[in-house]
């Protein structure tokens, strides 16, 4: 079994009067792909929020890699290597493709004020390796003719690719997407489907999903985690899930 | 009256002096806080403007009561109303014009046009007022003198004027008159339904435009009031006093917690205290920088204030 | 009130309420008494017939809206040749050509023209380092002439107890702004932008409060006078050399002494501060960071998300912006020779404000031409003074309705992918 990447217990959430996530654990293993399911309203994107440092969590822990990262801001944990796409695609839509990929890798440009200011050597090559690593990424998610265009003039579909590959450019070890198959049609889904299991295999990225799309995530997941109303309900492998009572009753309700 | 003077009593008296000075000036920073604070909380935007509003209230506050006083009417609660009635009109009626020209035509633009708007329409009527009643101060004759004083004339004697009463009495009417139209009117609800969810309420039938205008104009009623009783306790007015009033009272309202109408009035009084007491045992100069102080340190540590509530983030 | 001719009266009788009270009556002391005087027959007619205009306007709307459409301005994209290397080589011969001509200009003007175009300079100067806060970084600061005072007064400070000269003073005059700036910031710049720009608001007026108070140091509303000019290398532009081991210029070149050396001298300089401004804005909306304050102006929880911190990339822009206000504020102190508080009011922000709304946020050409705008034309028109300010407000106000990109949109630099497959 592979080395723990991310470890989540008891994880709550409280807003005023409102427990909105209630003792939530769960475990991302290296080069595994882990979703997390539930009817809406169920809390999924709030823990994700936790997770990914927008919120900070009431009780409970998050471990990266070993390391205590609950309750740090969000950039800092995007910057040890956790990215993250919105349920609700957040481009930025007026600047063009290329310049969504540009400036998800603000961090590894020289970004010396003076260098910049001169052109220096070593400025160029930083600016010429971000736009091969975007150029490449671009190839990947099928958007390479699109580079020039504004991010806001993609179709849906397209956005959402993109905004997995502007995560994608910045070498995260843990990808974690809301929702990525809304709003796409049955084939737009498939290649969503291989994409991630492509990432996965091919650039040992671990992977967290949130869709409350049953369909999907049976297929890819390594692991599964059921939440109902913020509470844990169930988890294991997808066959373990999926013939557990209380799962079906939730996704059924009581009939 | 006692006769014992110490230096123990004078010192008293003095920090008591202090005490009602800076409930006086608090409780019309209140009045002027409300404006922005309900604004505030409805629309989640600053109504730079407001300072202005207060401004042109204290203008038309003189205005009325020279105008009376000439006209020969002599009887002060009489004059003294009239001037009330008719600011809180034409302020409101202010008040009610910024809103149209100003934040109407870019709501649910990016939040900067406002912004820029809104200080564009404070600059413009800070002139206009300049321009046509001029820049010079104007001052008023006492309207309300007297009042009654407390420890030995030979050491230090606090005063309480009547003016001072009066301030705190029509404040205190203003806010009980605010609180019940707040909690059982039929406005007063739809504007907290507003405060909580702006599309919702649109949603269930309300016409939010109108609810958004009321909340202009009640608080620039309220600045007037408080135009007035300032006014009347300072005995002049020029064009430029609407840009540190608003200032301050806009201090009060982050104090309190901007959104929160209790907030304003209890941000409003610890400000005013605040300030009378840098003035009496520091510098006069600096009681601004202690204000502005005041308002970057609540930014820092507590930028909800004392009554407001953190906001959440919604992603 | 749906009915056109009760909105119309509405309208009217809001429009009476507004004009009445401020306009038709003045306010006049005569000993301890106030008397109300009734604004002339003029006034009141003026009064009358603008409430009549607001009615029928107000009445007639809709058949007004239909027949007169807002002419929109023509862009000027349309004019110019298409994109691409043509269009590249005119642009650069157009800027090579103005700037030859800013060079060369001043020895064929008056001495007047001259200073007058130097102090449009200082304005372009402080246009467009605010352009880097509230255009590229989106964050409104109304207290930017506190930058421009912290520049000024190191300046005059540095020179009058320590001797220091111009060119030495000049990056410590920026570095001093921007760590002001720097230290402003940093508590505001996590809240929500309408904090930020009542914060600014707040410390434009601290700034001038402390430089009127604190005498010892600042000389208070006096001022400081007798403030060195700039020299050239140790060559000083006065009849006499001030400095021990100086040479006046016109000796240094045996020429004849000419007080207007001085001016164009000056000119010539700040021409020169504006060009490395202009320089250096344009190179930093095509590096990194000026990706990034776009970026953030546009989705900051997307930023956060992609490891940027948010309030870093916003310090830098407000840092820098002001920067820019300390170097415009230290040469402002040279060429004027005397500053006080004075000349570091709101209103000085306010003006500054309304040049780069005027000409389009984030348009380094728009900021430019909107300075020249509005230094030169209250200069031509003296009666034009008095309304400056109450029109800069209305300005502003109407832009942001009506053409909140400003008059010389801002191009975005676009940064092409070369696919070489």
């Amino acid at each position: 079994m592979n080395k723990a990447l991310l470890e989540v217990s008891g994880l709550s959430m409280r807003f005023g009067g409102l427990l909105a996530v209630n003792g939530v654990s769960l475990t991302v293993r290296e080069k595994e792909i882990v979703s997390v399911i539930g009817p809406n309203g169920a809390g999924k994107t709030t823990v994700f929020n936790c997770i990914s440092g927008f919120y900070t969590p009431t009780e409970g822990t998050i471990l990266f890699d070993g390391e205590q990262v609950q309750g740090l801001k969000g950039h800092k944990i995007a910057r040890k290597g956790m990215v993250r796409t919105f349920q609700h695609v957040r481009l930025f839509k007026d600047m063009t493709v290329i310049e969504n990929l540009l400036v998800a890798q603000h961090l590894q440009m020289n970004t010396n004020l003076l260098s910049g200011f001169f052109k220096t050597p070593s400025y160029r090559a930083a600016e010429d390796r971000a736009m091969q690593n975007a150029a490449f990424w671009l190839k990947k998610v099928n958007l390479l003719e699109m580079a020039n265009r504004e991010a806001g003039n993609l179709s849906y579909g397209q956005q959402r690719r993109l905004e997995i590959a502007r995560c994608m450019v910045t070498h995260p070890r843990l990808l974690m997407l809301d929702e990525p198959a809304a709003g796409l049609n049955p084939n737009e889904t498939k290649e969503l489907d291989e994409l991630i299991c492509n990432l996965r295999d091919e650039f040992d990225v671990s992977i967290l999903l949130i869709e409350h799309d049953m369909s999907l995530v049976m297929g890819i997941s390594d692991q599964i985690a059921v939440i109902n109303q913020g509470t844990p309900l169930a988890s294991g492998t997808p066959a373990e899930v999926r013939d557990n009572p209380d799962v079906i009753k939730a996704y059924l309700g009581e009939a | 009256m006692l006769r014992v003077t110490n230096p123990m009593q004078e010192q008293f008296l003095y920090f008591v002096q202090q005490l009602l000075n800076g409930l006086t000036i608090g409780s019309t920073y209140a009045l002027i806080a409300i404006g922005y604070t309900m604004v505030y909380g409805i629309i989640g935007m600053i109504n730079f403007a407001h300072g202005e509003v207060y401004m042109i209230g204290t203008y038309i506050a003189f205005i009325v009561i020279a105008g009376l006083t000439y006209m020969g009417l002599e009887s002060m609660p009489m004059i003294f109303m009239a001037a009330l009635l008719v600011s809180m009109v034409v302020a409101a009626t202010y008040g009610f014009s910024i809103e149209r020209v100003a934040y109407r035509p870019l709501r649910g633009r990016t939040r900067l046009l406002a912004l820029i708007s809104a200080i564009g329409m404070s600059i413009f009527l800070q002139n206009f007022v300049r321009l046509f009643q001029g820049s010079r101060d104007i001052a008023i004759p006492t309207l309300i003198s007297g009042g009654w004083t407390f420890g030995d004339a030979s050491t230090f004697e606090a005063s309480l004027s009547y003016m001072q009463v009066i301030i705190w009495v029509v404040t205190l009417i203003t806010m009980a008159a605010l609180t019940l139209f707040i909690t059982r009117s039929k406005w007063g609800r739809a504007c907290r339904a507003c405060a909580q969810d702006l599309g919702m309420t649109n949603l269930l039938g309300i016409n939010t435009n109108n609810i958004i205008a009321l909340t202009f104009v009640v608080g620039a009623a309220l600045a007037a009031v408080a135009g007035l009783l300032l006014g009347l306790y300072y005995g002049v007015v020029n064009p430029y006093i609407g840009f540190i009033a608003g200032l301050k009272a806009f201090t009060a309202a982050v104090l309190g917690g901007i959104g929160s109408i209790p907030g304003a009035m209890l941000g409003g009084i610890l400000l005013g205290i605040t300030e009378a007491m840098t003035s009496a045992y520091f510098s006069s100069e600096y009681k601004d920088v202690v204000a502005f102080s005041l308002l970057v340190l609540v930014l820092l540590f507590r930028p909800w204030g004392l009554l407001g509530k953190p906001e959440v983030e919604k992603i | 009130m749906n009915k056109p001719i009760y909105s119309a009266l509405f309208s009217a009788v809001v429009m009476l309420i507004l004009a009445s009270f401020l306009l038709g009556v003045d306010l006049e002391t005569q000993g301890i008494t106030l008397i109300p005087e009734l604004a002339g027959d003029q006034t009141w007619l003026a009064i009358g017939l603008a409430t009549l205009v607001v009615f029928l306007f107000q009445l007639f709307r809709e058949q007004i809206a239909s027949l007169i459409k807002l002419p929109s301005l023509p862009s000027i994209d349309s004019m110019l040749p298409e994109e691409g290397p043509k269009r590249t080589k005119l642009t650069r011969i157009a800027v090579a050509l103005v700037i030859v001509g800013m060079f060369i200009w001043p020895f064929f003007a008056s001495r007047g023209a001259i200073d007058l175009a130097t102090l449009t300079l200082i304005y372009i100067m402080l246009g467009l380092g605010l352009n880097i806060v509230v255009g590229l970084a989106g964050l409104l600061d109304l207290g930017y002439v506190a930058f421009y005072a912290v520049g000024a007064y190191t300046y005059a400070l540095l020179s009058l107890y320590y001797d220091v000269s111009f060119w030495v003073a000049l990056p410590i005059s920026g570095l001093l702004a921007a760590l002001f700036g720097f230290l402003l910031g940093f508590p505001v710049l996590r809240l929500r932008g309408d904090y930020l720009a009542i914060v600014t608001l707040g410390f434009g007026e601290i700034i001038r409060i402390l430089l009127n108070n604190w005498t010892e140091l600042t000389g208070g509303p006096n001022g400081i006078s007798r403030i060195p000019k700039p020299d050239l290398f140790g060559l000083e532009f006065s009849r006499r050399a001030k400095e021990e081991g100086n040479v006046p210029f016109h000796e240094f070149f045996g020429i004849p002494y000419d007080a207007s050396h001085k001016v164009i001298f000056l000119y010539l300089l700040a021409v020169i501060l504006v060009l490395i401004t202009v320089y250096v804005i344009h190179r930093l909306t095509r590096m990194p960071i000026g990706r990034a304050w776009e970026a953030l102006r546009e989705d900051d929880i997307a930023c956060r998300s992609l490891g940027l911190n948010p309030t870093v990339v916003k310090l830098t822009a407000f840092t820098m912006g002001a920067s820019f206000a300390g170097f415009a504020g230290c040469f402002f102190a040279a060429r004027q020779g005397f500053i006080s508080p004075e000349s570091f009011v709101f209103i000085e922000s306010a003006i500054i404000l309304a040049i780069v709304v005027l000409g389009g946020m984030g348009s380094q050409v728009g900021v430019i031409l909107a300075a020249i705008l509005l230094t030169v034309l209250p200069e031509l028109a003296r009666e034009f003074q008095e309304y400056r300010m109450l029109l800069f407000g209305l300005m502003m106000v109407f832009m942001m309705a009506w053409r909140p990109q400003g008059l010389v949109p801002m191009k975005r630099p676009h940064l092409e992918l070369k696919t070489h497959e």
